[in-house]
This record gives structure tokens, sequence and C-alpha cells, in this order.
């Protein structure tokens, strides 16, 4: 369960080193875009000999060079051990994704693994998009990020701050996950300086139905955090509705002049499962 | 000699005996010097050098109100120079590196003893390294008035760069081209010195609110330029923007909050600094979400605290220095940004402004397992620093949280021992870092307040063993046995000594 996942450049030591501090629930140290082709073996090396030195009490996910790259084994290969837990592969399609996976079976088996590796496909080309149920249906994928930069570049259109040109994917990829019952997570928001359109954005995507957001700045963490928590008040009203639900086990009840029935209910514990796993209770 | 803190205290000073020793002593106060002269108006340096005697042995007093964009200290000392005056005692509130011209008369001995409240550049370089024949004192705001109106620190000529100036001697800092805001370090010189000069490059027929009275005043020199009032603004007044800088701040915020104390009618501290700020900013969320006032902020004022000032957040400001230019513009124009003294802000003896503060934010270069503070000296022992308010604020305000980096440059902060001490652990309760908030043991009760919180609260061992992780555990640093300065605690106890650097570190 997840609500923030900051970017990390897998071959900055001093950001490497803080990837802990800040209160993201996840952090995704990149191999990628981030990071130069003449620094493609050093951060690889540095990210492994960092995770082996300094285990990160958060949920590890390192985002690889894409498959079709010749990046991508080497990157396997040397990075997947028992100190990471996912990894995210860009310009996902369902193919990547299964080969991925068997690539994975076969490391956890080699090296004896005592995890079991998830998968956080990137969606971020348009025939991805229109793919996006095969995707999710995928055992090993447990959360989806929606690319929207690439995306739109696939789309050769330009980004705006209103992001009405990502508006069908990233409704279809939500719908998908929501469906698929795993994490619809949402694309970066990349004006690090622009706090209001930041949260703005994430609200937005929330109401689309993403649980959480990606940041590239750690400065963008607690807001995305805060977005993405239930607030005090639904955390109130969902206690008092589980409390409600215990007294009245033969169906509907009220709280305030509104009826309580059973998808309120449902809801209710949903809130209070990310209250709790966010320590919010 | 060792004080109570173990700390080396040289021949002739007394040690040390804790932060409330002053309690045990009166306010002791010797005669206002009120001038007697009538025609003061000069403009000639070298002619005023020949009317006020000034020969060698001579202490001769600055204030740092102009900071880096400060002339007079640098004209005064140049005419030393240029006369071959010999042992001066300088008694400046401050040195920056605009005064970098001092440390050639350190090292030949124009200048044998010094006073301040901080130094940095070279002049801290030079010292630290033992060229300074006498004592460096390094003196708190607050100690510092208090040992002039005692007697004990006795300056023969203050300088008082005054951005407006009137005949009679009246002036203040709050006009003029070269306006660089509340003059309140320099009114106990003004009080109680010699002999008392001040220094104009803005010269009118009358000077209406007089924060500098003529009635003390002597001279009245007149020169060009006082110097730059761009200087005053330090490149530390913004809000950090570094993400561990914020983590940090936001964290301390939210422990203030935790602690109770942003209630209306709450009064605060934080100081200048990017991440003081960014605490002073999570506050100002806290105080409108919640509809809270606060009834005063202190210290040293910078054009955050006047925009909070301006919307009503807070009903007062106590202005005993401004930062910048915002600050200097609201002292003069807004009834409630108050002016007030050194002597009112910080002086043990006077009812201190500190002693209403509910919190301060603080920083430090060092921190050890018993929570003392070093501000004077960089972690290899060269003077870059001093405790200014420090020591005052930690004593004064019931929570006194210092806010702090778990390194700096792959140097670690927390220590076994800071180099030198300059604020006592007894007066500090808090340390934030980016990797947990540790509560000093002395405050039991905030221990039990904090128990279920959830904030992450950590000892500060279990911090320093979690630096050394990722910094190894630092060679200790060898000093000469030669003590080139000593840190005064507020009350004219000695708190520490600093010793001669072994090597010629690059600054």
């Amino acid at each position: 369960m997840r609500r923030s996942l900051l970017f990390i450049p897998g071959n900055n030591p001093g950001m490497l080193q803080t990837a802990d501090v800040f209160e993201a629930d996840s952090i995704i140290i990149d191999l990628e875009d981030a990071i130069s082709l003449f620094d493609k073996d050093s951060a690889r090396n540095l990210t492994k000999s960092f995770l082996e030195s300094f285990p990160v009490q958060k949920e590890v996910i390192i985002r690889v060079n894409s498959i079709d790259s010749k990046y991508f084994t080497e990157d396997l290969d040397i990075i997947v051990t028992d100190k990471i837990d996912t990894i995210m592969l860009p310009k996902a399609m369902p193919e990547d994704i299964i080969k991925l996976d068997n690539l994975l079976s076969k490391i956890e088996k080699e090296k004896k693994l005592k995890k079991k590796i998830k998968v956080i496909p990137l969606v971020e080309l348009a025939k991805s998009v229109l793919v996006i149920e095969e995707i999710v249906k995928i055992p090993r994928v447990d959360g989806v990020l929606l690319g929207a930069e690439d995306l739109a570049s696939d789309m050769e259109v330009s980004r705006t701050n209103d992001s009405v040109e990502i508006l069908y994917p990233r409704a279809k990829v939500a719908l998908a996950c929501i469906a698929a019952k795993i994490e619809a997570i949402d694309t970066p928001f990349i004006s690090t300086l622009d706090i209001d359109g930041l949260i703005k954005d994430a609200n937005f995507a929330k109401s689309l139905g993403f649980k959480a957001k990606a940041c590239i700045h750690p400065n963008q963490v607690s807001y995305v955090n805060s977005v993405f928590s239930p607030s005090k008040e639904q955390i109130e009203f969902s206690l008092r509705v589980l409390e409600g639900s215990k007294s009245n086990i033969k169906g509907a009840f009220s709280i305030d002049g509104k009826m309580i029935d059973k998808p309120i209910i449902e809801r209710a514990e949903k809130i209070i499962s990310r209250a709790k796993r966010f320590g919010l209770l | 000699m060792k004080n109570c803190l173990r700390r080396n205290v040289p021949p002739g000073f007394k040690p040390f005996l804790g932060t409330n020793e002053y309690k045990n002593h009166k306010r002791f106060i010797i005669d206002e010097v009120i001038s007697t002269n009538t025609s003061k108006v000069i403009s000639d340096i070298s002619k005023l050098f020949d009317l006020l005697k000034i020969t060698d042995g001579f202490t001769l007093s600055f204030h740092h109100h102009l900071r880096n964009g400060d002339e007079v200290m640098n004209m005064v000392l140049s005419e030393v120079k240029k006369r071959g005056i010999k042992n001066i005692t300088l008694a400046a509130t401050g040195i920056f590196a605009n005064n970098d011209m001092i440390a050639q008369l350190i090292i030949d001995g124009n200048i044998t003893n010094i006073y301040a409240n901080y130094i940095n550049g070279k002049t801290g370089k030079v010292i630290s390294e033992g060229y300074l024949q006498g004592n460096l004192i390094m003196q708190t705001h607050g100690g510092r008035p208090r040992s002039i109106e005692a007697g004990e620190l006795k300056i023969d000529v203050a300088f008082i760069a005054t951005s407006i100036a009137d005949k009679f001697g009246n002036g203040n800092g709050l006009l003029g081209k070269n306006a660089c805001g509340v003059l309140g370090y320099t009114i106990a010189d003004m009080l109680y010195a010699k002999k008392k000069v001040i220094v104009t490059d803005s010269l009118v027929e009358r000077v209406e609110y007089c924060q500098i009275e003529a009635k003390y005043i002597d001279y009245c020199l007149v020169v060009e330029s006082i110097g730059k009032q761009s200087g005053i603004v330090s490149g530390t007044t913004k809000i950090t923007k570094d993400p561990i800088g914020l983590k940090i701040a936001r964290d301390a915020a939210m422990f203030i909050e935790e602690a109770g104390l942003i209630n209306n009618g709450f009064s605060m501290q934080t100081g200048a600094g990017g991440t003081s700020l960014a605490v002073a900013s999570f506050v100002k969320d806290i105080m409108k979400n919640n509809n809270i006032k606060a009834s005063f902020a202190s210290g040293g004022i910078t054009s955050y605290f006047v925009s909070m000032l301006k919307e009503g957040l807070i009903n007062n400001l106590y202005d005993v220095q401004c930062f910048d230019l915002d600050a200097v513009a609201s002292a003069k124009i807004n009834e409630n940004h108050k002016i007030i003294s050194a002597s009112k802000y910080a002086n043990p003896f006077d009812n201190p402004i500190v002693n209403n503060l509910d919190f301060v934010i603080l920083g430090a270069t060092e921190i050890d397992l018993d929570f003392n503070v070093n501000v004077t000296t960089s972690s290899s022992g060269l003077i870059m620093g001093g405790s200014g308010g420090h020591s005052d604020t930690a004593h004064g305000a019931k929570l006194t949280i210092i806010v702090s980096p778990t390194m700096k440059a792959r140097t670690p902060i927390i220590k076994d021992k800071v180099t030198v001490i300059t604020t006592p652990g007894e007066d500090v309760d808090v340390l934030v870092t980016e990797r947990g908030i540790a509560i000093n043991p002395r405050r039991f009760d905030l221990i039990e307040q904090f128990k279920n919180s959830k904030l992450k609260i950590v000892s500060i061992k279990k911090l320093l063993e979690m630096t050394h992780k990722y910094t190894g555990i630092p060679k200790n640093v060898e000093f000469e046995k030669r003590v080139v300065g000593v840190v005064e605690y507020r009350d004219g106890s000695i708190i520490d000594s600093i010793f001669q650097v072994r090597n010629n570190y690059e600054l």
C-alpha cells in the first residue's frame, strides 16, 4: 500500500544516503532516464553496494533500463537481490512483463531469494495504454505507474498544466487497476517549485481512482502523502461506521441522518486499513 | 583550573558554575557617561584621533549592524595602522569577512586583545593560529552589555556607525542612504564608554527619532560613506529549499505543536538561517490553520517576520538587529515593530525579552552527548562564529530546539564532546535532525510527553551511532597547548577555552 514513491538517481551517493529520510512510502532508485549512458555501470554498482551496506526500511523499487536496451540483462543480474522489493519496467508491454517475470523467477531460484520480487510496469506508450487490461492481469504486477512525459511524446502532444491530453490514459489506467485490485500510481508532477499545482494535480488523480503518485523531488513527498492519506474527518467517520456496523448486524443503519449500508461499510474498512498502514491511527 | 563542565579556564578568569549562577548576584551598573562637548561635528578622522588622544593600549568599540557592508571599523583601524598605534583592544559586537584587514593588524601587534560576540573570515583564522598576543574573549549579545554596564569591559572610545545624524549628536539607523536598521547592540557603548563618536554619511539639520542620544555623544564624524547598506543582508535569510532542511524544519514545527506551545499569545525566536526560517513558515501554517496569533517574535528580524506582523499573525516584533531591508523599512514605520537594546534583549540582569520566549530555534556546528553546543569554532577548531544570542535565548526560552542535519560535508555534527562549548547542554532541550529527534534526558517532562508520539524520538547516542555508520568515526583533532581565546558565558564566567590550531588550516 503506497501513497508516494520517490525517484532517486542511482548514481548520486548523497541522495541515496538520505533516501530513507523522507516520508515516501517507497523509493524508486533510477538506473534509466536519470542516468547518462556514461554512468550506467557506476549507477548499477553504486546502488548495489549502497543497498548491501545500508538496508533501507521501506519498499525499494529499481527502475531498470528498458527490456530492449543493452543494459537490461546486466541490470537484473546485478541488482536483483533480497535487498530490493520491486522492479519497475519502462515502456512495458504485456510480452515484456511476461519475459521479465520469467527472468525474475530464474534469478530468484538461482540466488535463492527469500522473497518474490514484484513488478510495476511503467505505462508510457500509447499501445501500452490500449492493452492495460492485459498488463494488470499478469500475476507479478503489483501496481502500474503512468508515465505521462514519454506518453505525451509518443502521442506527439504537448504537456499542459491541466493535463487534459492524458485524461483518457489516466482514467483508463486507473480503472483497469481498480478492476484488478492493484494500485494505480500517477505520473510525477514535474514543476518541483509549484506546490499548489502539485496538490491540484494529485487531487485530480485521486478523483480518478489513483492511489499514489510518483515524486521527482523530496519536497513533493509530504504534499502527496497528505492528498493520498485519508483525512482526519474520513478516519473519524469510518471508525463510527465500523463501530455502528458491529451493533447493527442486520443491515443498514444511520449516522448523522445518513444511511449506512454495505458499500459504505466496505469503504470505511478500506479507509481504516490505509490509516493503519500509514500510521494515522 | 576546570569549570563545572570540566572545561579549561585560564588563570585570572572566573569559572562557569551553571546557567542560573547569575541569580546569586546583584546587578552592578556604573554611572552613565554624559558628554560635555558642544562642538561635535568633525570631518577629519586624523584630527579626531588627536582630539581623543587615541594611543597605545586604548579600547575601541564598534557595532556590526552594517554587517558585511560596514566600513567604519575598517576606516578607524586604518588610522590606527597609519599611526602605528599598538596594543589596541578591539571591542566589536561582530567581525565579518568585510573586516579581513584586521588580520594584518593582529599579526603586526596593532591589535592585541579582542572582545567579540561573533567572528568570521580571516580574523578568526589568524586568532586560531595564535597570532593574537593577548586575549580573545567571545561574549554573548546579553553578556556584552552586562559586562559594559558593570565596568568589566571598559571602552575608551566607542565608534558608532549611524546612518543619519544631526550636529547635536542625535542619530539612528533607520534613515539615510545607508540605513541599516535598529542599532540595538551599541546602546551600552553609547551609555558607558568614556568617549563616544557617531560616524555618519548623512548629516541633517535635526533627527526626530533618536536611538542614539546627543547627550552621550562627544563627536560626530562626517564621512563620505559608512559602508554599503546592501551588505546587511546575509545570504542565509531565505527559507531553505534543501529537502533535508525542510524535513528537519517540518519535524521541529510538529514537535513544538505537539509540545503544546503554539497557542494564542505564544512567543518565538527562530533566527535567520534557512532551516530556522522554514520552521517559522511551518509554524505559520499551523497558526493559520488554527486561527492562532503570537504575542511576539524577537531577535534579528527578517522580512519573513515582517510579513507575519503585517498579516496580523504576530502582535509585536522586538528587534535588536535588522537582517534585511524590509526589516529596516518596517522598523521605521510600524509602531508594533519595537526597537530594543541588546541589554533589554538578553542581559540576564535586565529582565530581558529572551526570558519570555516560549521557544527558540537555534543552529549548531557541533552538539555533544550532553547536549552542549558549539557555534564558535568548526570541528577543526577554527574560529568561525560565536554565540551571538545563542546561549542567551537558550537560557531564556521555555523550549530550546537545535535544528541540524546529522552531518555536514561528511562530518558528523554530533560528537562525544564538542570542540568548544558555546551553550551548555543544561539549556538545550531538543535536537531535531533528519534521522530523528533527540530529547535531552534532563527534560524528563518532554520525554514522558512524547513517549507515544508519532514523531521519531531517539536518543542522541543512537543518532550518533546512525551517523557514524555513514561517516565512520572521525579522528580527534589535536590542538596546541596555548589558549588563544575564551568563551565567556553571559554572566561573565568562562565556559570554555579555545586552543590554538596545530596546523594552518585553509579557510
